[in-house]
């Protein structure tokens, strides 16, 4: 079966879902819309993996390499005979995998929905929603247009927006999704500067003609966008960075993370879903599509290196001292992308060095599977608990005894701790960091110590420590069946995902990598990881005043952690007090008294030739004659005399 | 012999058609209601449009004077298609009209007279196509009967129509005494740029001026478009000028190729004054009819961007942008002829929280104005992004510029009143207004136009492969 047959339906089926439940959902298909739309999603998924298969292992590879192959394509609208806005599908590993990777994670979401959003009024709103998710997130990956790439990104944010402002009479959720809205859009016109930049010089929007045209080293295109310069940084690195950019906007990445956190506002599984597997790692994806050309300037590498490595630290730091246990989950998302990101910095392409390139898209494969699970579990805590707060909680092993062995392995996975599918990822990581760059490799390795420890802070303030007088509700106890199969397919994923050979399929130049496993190498890492289990186990497995000790000891680290390290204030402080005051007050007093101004002014001054006319449209027709007469002669003696 | 005939089918149609509307209430014997009249009409129209499709002969006729290509009927089918639109329309303020089967007669008069213009190629048959447009025309801008204004319009129009007509034919007759051929495809080669030939050719762009109501000959404009009923001065402003328009592209291009230089800074000049005089015009009307004429002034000034193209693209984006423009003209027109027609509110100020009342109208209103406005995804902005690229590849970005300020000052003006429907209070909005069919379906054609048009690349593709 060719792929052009069944390729379209994959995004088609959750968008036809889409349009289904919003047209009639709310009337008549009330609560058969769950059921719709998990339907449809599963065939989109059985497909995806139909795909994967046979791109895989039937007809993907050419030789000894995987090929990019364009499906199905056409031209939406065409500029001139190079420049034109296709809409496709291409199939290469990452988006083939990405492919995966979306359906299984939403079709899990949508069956985890069918009980946990069991009752809600808007129940069929919410399905159509996902629906319009998942869709835009699958024309994301499979686009081999800039262009395309960009209109599902936004229609990504659009949707998210949606979502995340689902409980839109809760004002913070309005706020949430507004915040995430705003932040990720200011991104986004940079990653727009960076399309056009870089299709300007390379004078095609076709990501694979651009790749190709731009990594020939004597072609024109390179010579230009590589020579033109500004402030010293050639258009390549500017081009590179803007779009760079738009995929830090949209995958948290510091200092543009600030909108993540809020973004818990929205229900749960929509987190597992957004927050998890699929669209905080567009930006991720977007590097690495686009890694031919950011191999080409040790430039953009550097930044994509430092501003994964920081944020990787950073939200490692406050997650530990966060209490809302889905804001815990939040930064540490925002801390493992940050482990995607750097990863792509330390790499190069092609061969051995390519490894940087396949431990990133190694590790967002894993990290859909454990991170998603731990949502989900959350979404069941708080679905039993009622609340989002640590300090509600404790000792939930003996009522949910399924979320807690899931929970408990995806902790494990996140850590790294041998034989779950993060520590085969996060490996890789470490190994392409210390191939290339110690200090990246010792931050990292700090890291994933502080990864273990605030997970295993959440894993036993939940389900150990004591047992907190919540309102328990015994009516629906740990979940409906449809929420506990999720998390075991989920968690048997955890565990086993990392056994793939992911380097055979996945790598820079397509042509298969060899992992290479050393026990030794490896021992530092899961020893850090374990350090951080244990000192977890120390203090909060029984409620004692430890935690309060330490944070007190840390002082004013704690604290600034514990606020976020200000960031949001920063932003604040930048917005309110600095754009307001220097930028807004001014252009307000000049848009009153300047712009209103000659608004006013032009407005009298048409009212003075409309006057002027009015005067000369008295009904008389010879005025008429004599201004058209006056116009002819006019014209005459310009063009005549003058402007011959 | 039978080849001869098809090449002529759109024009023997178009008689045909006529001359059952002059017959047939006589023939047939009995009285016919206003109402089955006007749909036995409309069905005549869609099939005269459906058949156009198919009837695409090339060729000339007789000894050169006429001719007809896929080109041409293209845009003959574009004017049609327009003509159905309008004659839709009309529904509302026809059916109690005494004079309903003259009025199509005139129409389509009209309409014949741009279908032998459009097929002109010699300056005499252009001549005959142009007067026949526009004599009809002016009976047409008298059919309010009782109004006083309505007869002050067409006095007006065919006077000034008259005058223009004269200083056209002189310029004709200077450039036969100057070429000594009237034969579109002569002409080229007998021009050298002689003072004289540009001097003729100044008198026939200010005919192409006065028709398409470019500044400074749009002075007639003002009172005909106000004193004539809706459906007239929608007819005006928009399938008229769009005939015209086709013709001025072609006989700019393919006549006064050696005299490029020179139209071109003219038509720069004049496209200038035209948008910003239209643009200035618009921001303060009061009423929305004449807000739309106007405005539909500032939108003749950007189509002359692209005709100052000079390519095969300038052609193709003026071609392109009339489609849309009748789209989303018409489909503004049809709300305001609605309202007009059924509670006699013509003023922006009415239109206050008319989507609390008629949200359906409200969002097509909305949907025209922004296409005519040019924002994105709509229509106009493909539109308008097409005449723009097509004026920029003569290298004049100052131009350019200056045009691209101005469509953003026009966005205030078309912006306004969607805010009036949309966001102002009204304490008494216009009612829930009860449209039949004909009129829904006009609107439902031109949302559908605007909405396709702009999503779907493939007309400005066609277009262009009609042009090689």
């Amino acid at each position: 079966m060719s792929y052009s047959s069944y390729i379209a339906l994959i995004p088609i089926l959750p968008l036809a879902g889409f349009v289904l439940l919003g047209l009639f959902g709310r009337k008549y298909l009330k609560n058969a819309s769950g059921i719709i739309g998990t339907g449809l999603l599963l065939v989109a998924a059985v497909l995806a993996l139909y795909t994967a298969y046979h791109y895989f292992f039937v007809d993907g590879k050419v030789g000894d390499q995987y090929q990019s192959i364009t499906a199905f394509k056409f031209t939406w609208l065409s500029f001139s005979d190079n420049v034109s806005i296709d809409m496709g599908i291409v199939l290469d590993p990452i988006s083939v995998m990405m492919l995966v990777v979306v359906t299984f994670v939403s079709l899990m979401v949508h069956i985890f929905s069918l009980g946990y959003m069991k009752g809600e009024e808007r129940f069929s709103t919410y399905y159509a929603f996902l629906g319009l998710f998942t869709f835009s997130m699958l024309g994301l990956v499979v686009s081999g247009n800039l262009f395309q790439v960009y209109m599902f990104w936004e229609l990504v944010g659009v949707s998210s927006y949606l979502l995340i402002g689902y409980y839109y009479d809760k004002p913070s959720a309005v706020a949430a999704s507004k915040k995430a809205f705003i932040v990720t859009r200011f991104a986004d016109l940079g990653f727009l500067i960076g399309i056009l930049v870089l299709a300007y010089y390379g004078g095609t929007l076709d990501i694979g003609t651009l790749i190709q045209k731009l990594t020939q080293q004597q072609s024109a295109e390179f010579l230009a966008i590589s020579t033109a310069s500004l402030f010293g940084v050639s258009a390549l690195s500017w081009g590179l960075c803007l779009v760079f950019m738009g995929g830090a906007g949209k995958s948290a990445m510091f200092p543009l993370h600030i909108w993540l956190p809020d973004a818990m506002e929205g229900p749960t599984p929509v987190s597992a879903l957004i927050h998890a597997a699929t669209m905080v790692v567009a930006g991720v994806y977007l590097v690495a599509r686009l890694f031919p050309l950011f191999t080409l300037t040790q430039a953009s590498l550097t930044v994509v290196t430092y501003v994964g490595l920081v944020s990787a630290l950073i939200a490692a730091v406050i997650a530990c001292t966060q209490t809302d246990i889905k804001r815990v989950l939040a930064y540490s998302t925002m801390s493992q992308i940050g482990y995607m990101m750097f990863a792509l910095g330390v790499s190069g392409y092609g061969g051995e060095n390519g490894l940087g390139y396949t431990a990133s898209m190694f590790h967002l494969f894993t990290h859909a599977f454990f991170k998603s699970l731990l949502f989900l579990c959350a979404g069941a805590v708080i679905h039993l608990v009622h609340s989002n707060e640590m300090k509600d909680m404790g000792g939930l092993r003996k009522f949910m005894p399924v979320t807690n062995i899931c929970f408990l392995i995806a902790c494990l996975a996140i850590a790294g701790v041998p034989p779950l599918a993060g520590f085969f990822s996060k490996e890789e990581i470490l190994l392409a960091a210390y191939n290339s760059n110690k200090l990246v490799y010792g931050e990292a390795l700090f890291t994933s110590g502080l990864t273990a420890f605030y997970m295993f802070r959440l894993y036993f303030s939940i389900f150990w420590n004591k047992q907190k007088d919540f309102h328990h509700h015994n009516d629906h106890g740990e979940g409906t069946m449809s929420m506990k199969i999720p998390l075991i397919i989920l968690a048997l994923c955890s565990a086993g995902a990392g056994f793939i050979h992911f380097g055979e399929f996945v790598s820079s130049d397509g042509k298969a990598l060899e992992s290479q496993f050393d026990p030794v190498f490896s021992a530092a890492p899961v020893l850090f990881g374990l350090a951080g289990i244990m000192l977890a186990w120390v203090m909060y497995k029984r409620e004692t005043d430890k935690p309060q000790k330490v944070a007190a000891s840390l002082g004013g680290l704690y604290r600034a952690a514990y606020h976020k390290f200000y960031i949001d204030e920063v932003y604040l402080f930048f917005t309110k007090k600095i754009i307001f005051n220097l930028i807004g007050r001014p252009a307000a007093w000049i848009d009153r008294n300047v712009v209103d101004g000659l608004v006013n002014a032009s407005a009298n001054i048409t009212a003075d030739i409309s006057a002027m006319i009015k005067g000369l449209q008295s009904g008389k027709v010879q005025a008429y004659a004599l201004y058209f007469f006056g116009g002819i002669v006019t014209l005459a003696v310009v063009f005549l005399y003058w402007w011959k | 012999m039978l080849n001869d005939f098809l090449i002529l089918m759109k024009q023997e149609l178009l008689v045909t058609v006529i001359i059952f509307l002059l017959l047939f209430k006589k023939v047939s014997g009995r009285e016919w209601s206003n109402v089955s009249l006007m749909n036995f009409v409309n069905v005549l129209l869609v099939i005269n449009l459906v058949s156009g499709f198919f009837m695409q002969q090339t060729g000339t006729l007789f000894g050169d004077m006429f001719r007809s290509s896929e080109l041409l009927s293209f845009e003959k089918n574009l004017l049609s298609l327009g003509t159905l639109i309008i004659s839709l329309q009309s529904y509302n303020w026809l059916k109690d009209h005494k004079h309903v089967a003259e009025f199509y007669m005139l129409l389509l008069s009209t309409l014949l007279g741009m279908f032998f213009m459009l097929s002109s190629n010699n300056l005499l048959m252009f001549y005959l196509g142009l007067e026949l447009s526009t004599i009809p025309l002016a009976a047409l801008a008298n059919f309010d009967l009782d109004k006083k204004k309505s007869s002050e319009a067409a006095f007006k129009m065919i006077i000034s129509s008259a005058f223009s007509s004269g200083l056209l034919l002189f310029g004709i007759s200077l450039l036969y005494g100057t070429t000594g051929t009237l034969s579109f495809g002569e002409i080229p080669a007998h021009i050298s740029g002689t003072p004289l030939q540009v001097f003729s050719f100044i008198l026939l762009f200010a005919g192409f001026g006065f028709k398409i109501s470019a500044v400074p000959f749009h002075l007639w404009t003002a009172d005909v478009y106000e004193g004539a009923p809706v459906a007239v001065t929608s007819y005006l402003s928009v399938i008229s000028k769009g005939a015209i328009l086709f013709v001025m592209v072609s006989v700019l291009y393919n006549v006064f190729t050696p005299l490029s230089g020179t139209w071109y800074n003219m038509v720069f000049l004049i496209s200038l004054l035209t948008i910003i005089t239209g643009n200035l015009f618009a921001l303060r009307q009061e009423n929305i009819k004449r807000f739309l004429a106007f405005s539909s002034i500032a939108q003749v000034g950007f189509i002359l961007i692209g005709i100052s193209g000079q390519s095969v693209d300038g052609t193709a984006s003026v071609i392109y942008f009339v489609l849309i423009y009748i789209f989303s003209n018409l489909a503004a027109f049809g709300v305001v002829n609605l309202v007009s027609a059924l509670t006699g509110k013509e003023n922006i100020d009415d239109y206050r929280a008319f989507y609390k009342t008629n949200p359906l109208l409200s969002w097509v209103l909305a949907i025209a104005l922004f296409s005519l406005a040019g924002v994105p995804p709509t229509a106009g902005f493909f539109g308008k992004f097409f005449l723009f690229l097509a004026g920029a590849a003569k290298g004049n970005y100052l131009f350019i510029a200056i045009a691209a300020l101005n469509m953003i000052i026009s966005f205030y003006y078309y912006l306004r009143i969607i805010k009036a429907m949309f966001m102002d209070a009204n304490d008494r909005p216009i009612p829930k207004l009860e449209t039949s069919f004909s009129p829904k379906a006009s609107l439902f054609i031109c949302v559908a136009g605007i909405v396709v048009t702009g999503l779907a690349s493939g007309g400005y593709a066609y277009i262009h492969s009609l042009l090689k």
